[in-house]
């Protein structure tokens, strides 16, 4: 009987690399690895991604669902055009990022790990990002923002959508 | 034999010796001390996820999972200190303050490991009340209903689902209070790989995993005068429906289950195990004529709709393979709508169908599309589990153990010997070799016993000698012991010509429908001693019969003279067979 073949439509070097960590010992155990990769690509684990990743790998489905979820570090949803990230770290802490945090929740109406309905802005809390000197510090798809107050955080955001125009 | 190595320890101030490996647990099961416990499952791998059983190890800082833990050498254990009492009561009290209070309409209520455990340990007062965790009932599924509110977290079902019967549907998604028992991307049961076997609900310790309640709709058309209610019982109700009632394990109660069915209204009360016979007849003529004219061996059974699912989500490479008989339940439904139907002046339209079953997948097996009579009315109206037909009996107020016995009613209630084991694992097998070996050899057999293939194990082989031919047959039960053998034919290993398939570990008789075990008892779903009682009061049956082969069942005989025609022919084609197909999401072998 034909078998009808999964349609795959995962980039081909990450389908190479699933194919590679398949000739070695354990390849379950690449699974991490692999999501990795995928979330990198895309920016967040989509489910028919995950399906194939699964299908590819031979892990059963809801294991590797069952690991997307677990971990923080996975996105399900789509990230925001604008990724926003406040360093949640202790120096930052006690510099008050958390009211820096409560202010672009406020000011978007959204959730850590969430994205607003534009698809705009997301986002996210992080450990010690390193530059504790510039605490609280703030930073935009990678671009840093130091000492940020809570009142700026108004000013941040309209600047980023004036600069997507 | 090899002398096992010994391990001494004292337990609760008694000394023990015990083979080495052993673990705490159960060596203090030895001594008579059930330390108490949750998660633990005998039969599956163990997780340690409760701690309900933890015990204090000398010199030991912290409490250490009694059933995860092996005794060595000198160990000081004690199962029982009012701190660990206190601990096991904490434990039990938080889970429950995260469970619904609903136990006195819970399905469970009674044998509910948890209910058990609060009581047990003495938990009279809910002392940590606070928010529960809340999700709505998947409902999706014609056979399985997934509860997580009120699951305790302790994956029996995901280690049932993935070690026993390899399907691997269910996994812990999210974490911490967050934590939920759920098919792949949370999907609804329907939308995933689940065979619908209802394992998960066996060894659920709880209510989380519940087969879908249709004695509603049996009553309403027990009830409804313009309706002609006919009912046929699978081959392995008989074995275990005494124990609904506290009858002993292994002694069929064919004859006061029929009794039952007339009280509560039925109007013809047929035997699912006529049709097993016929389904032999059909199978064995398909296989003859495979073996014949080269067509796909292995032949494999189709009488498991857990299997079948399997088949068409993880092995759908083995489709032309499998016999395209439809199951004994449906074969008989599909008869009750046309031979029976113009054998009493009755349109089928008016019969209402009800098959008790073992088994939830069978719930599924009769709304599959291609389970409708010509006119396109479902074959089986209804699918009720053994404990489904326990409640209904119950309900209605009649004592079963009392029952006098009385017989099915004909055309379709006599069954061969060989029709009796298809409820066994290695039954289908036994019946079908009875007949090929007469249809081969042209000769009458007394030696009908095929003993080799009848057992309690997942996976076992047999070569047997027809005339000089070698006939190679597997048996397994358990899907993951199905995978083994697939696997192997895969790889060209050995040439089979019959592989029998069943998803239940056991066969039918420990099918996912069948009474649960005491949960206060320590006997545990797929218990060994329970699965062979209850082979045994089948093997009984058969060995008691007069006729034991399914090709001598004077009923059938006639079936095929006044109505079907030739064996394999076109009509018993059109009434008796089906076809599978591929199915998605498609399964991870």
């Amino acid at each position: 009987m034909e078998i009808s073949k999964m349609p795959i439509t995962l980039d081909k070097d990450i389908v190479e690399y699933i194919e590679e960590v398949k000739q070695l010992e354990h390849p379950e155990s690449y699974l991490i690895s692999v999501l990795h990769k995928v979330q990198g690509r895309y920016g967040y684990l989509q489910k028919v991604h995950m399906e194939e990743v699964a299908h590819l790998l031979q892990v059963p489905a809801a294991t590797v669902s069952g690991v997307a979820t677990f971990y923080h570090f996975f996105r399900l949803k789509p990230s925001g055009k604008y990724q926003i990230s406040i360093c949640l770290g202790t120096a930052c802490f006690v510099k008050g990022a958390n009211l820096v945090l409560d202010a672009f929740m406020n000011e978007l109406g959204i959730e850590i790990g969430e994205t607003t309905s534009d698809g705009m802005f997301s986002i996210e809390g992080t450990r010690c990002i390193g530059v504790c000197a510039l605490a609280p510090v703030v930073t935009v798809n990678g671009k840093v923002y130091s000492q940020v107050t809570a009142p700026q955080v108004n000013e941040i955001l309209h600047k980023l959508k004036a600069e997507d125009k | 034999m090899l002398e096992m190595k010994k391990v001494n320890a004292i337990i609760d101030n008694i000394p023990v010796s015990v083979n080495e490996g052993t673990t705490i647990m159960e060596a203090a099961d030895q001594i008579g001390h059930h330390v108490p416990r949750l998660c633990y499952h005998p039969h599956i791998s163990t997780e340690g996820a409760c701690r309900i059983c933890v015990v204090e190890v000398e010199g030991r800082p912290n409490y250490i999972p009694s059933c995860a833990t092996k005794l060595s050498e000198g160990m000081v254990i004690k199962t029982n200190t009012p701190e660990l009492h206190q601990t096991r009561r904490d434990l039990v009290e938080l889970m429950l303050n995260n469970h619904p209070s609903s136990c006195l309409t819970c399905e469970r209520d009674g044998n509910c490991e948890l209910q058990n455990l609060a009581y047990k340990l003495g938990v009279r007062d809910r002392l940590f009340e606070g928010s529960r965790k809340r999700y709505e009932t998947d409902k999706s599924s014609p056979s399985v209903l997934r509860n997580p509110e009120k699951c305790v977290l302790c994956r029996r079902c995901i280690r049932v689902c993935s070690e026993v019967q390899g399907v691997n549907n269910l996994s812990q998604l999210y974490r911490g209070v967050d934590t939920v028992v759920a098919p792949a991307f949370g999907n609804d049961m329907i939308d995933s790989v689940c065979i619908n076997c209802g394992q998960c609900i066996n060894v659920c310790p709880t209510g989380a995993f519940l087969a879908k309640d249709d004695t509603d709709r049996v009553w309403e058309a027990l009830n409804d005068k313009t309706k002609h209610v006919v009912v046929q019982t699978a081959p392995a109700i008989r074995a275990a429906i005494g124990e609904g009632f506290g009858m002993e394990q292994g002694i069929a109660a064919t004859g006061q289950t029929v009794t039952a069915l007339r009280r509560l209204g039925f109007d013809a009360i047929f035997d699912t195990n006529f049709a097993a016979d016929l389904t032999i007849m059909e199978e064995a003529t398909e296989f003859l004529n495979r073996f014949n004219n080269g067509g796909a061996l292995p032949l494999i059974t189709s009488c498991s709709p857990g299997w079948v699912k399997f088949l068409e989500h993880f092995y759908p490479e083995f489709i032309p393979n499998t016999s395209t008989c439809r199951s004994p339940m449906q074969m008989l439904s599909s008869l009750t709508k046309t031979y029976y139907a113009e054998k009493m002046g009755l349109n089928p339209e008016d019969i209402y169908v009800v098959s008790i079953m073992p088994c939830t997948a069978k719930k599924f097996e009769a709304v599959r599309p291609e389970h409708v009579t010509e006119s396109g009315i479902p074959l089986t109206d209804a699918v009720l589990t053994t404990r489904e037909l326990i409640w209904m009996i119950k309900a209605y107020g009649i004592d079963f153990v009392k029952l006098p016995e009385s017989d099915f009613d004909n055309p379709m209630g006599y069954s061969t010997g060989a029709g009796d084991i298809f409820g066994s694992t290695g039954g289908v097998m036994e019946a079908a070799l009875r007949t090929a070996y007469e249809t081969i050899t042209g000769e009458s057999s007394d030696d009908i016993e095929y003993k080799e293939v009848r057992a309690v194990e997942g996976l076992r082989e047999a070569s047997l000698d027809i005339n000089g031919i070698t006939i190679n047959v597997a048996v397994a039960n358990g899907l993951n012991n199905a995978k083994t053998i697939l696997e192997k034919v895969k790889r060209g290993e050995k040439e089979y010509h019959i592989l029998e398939i069943m998803a239940c570990p056991g066969g039918c008789v420990a099918g996912g429908g069948q009474p649960l075990t005491d949960a206060g008892k320590y006997v545990y779903p797929m218990d060994p001693t329970m699965i062979r009682k209850r082979q045994e009061a089948l093997y009984n049956i058969d060995k008691n019969k007069e006729i034991r082969k399914s090709h001598e069942n004077p009923y059938i005989i006639d079936l095929y003279k006044d109505y079907l025609g030739e064996i394999g022919g076109e009509k018993a084609h059109k009434l008796l067979h089906t076809h599978y197909h591929e199915r998605t999401p498609r399964g991870i072998k």
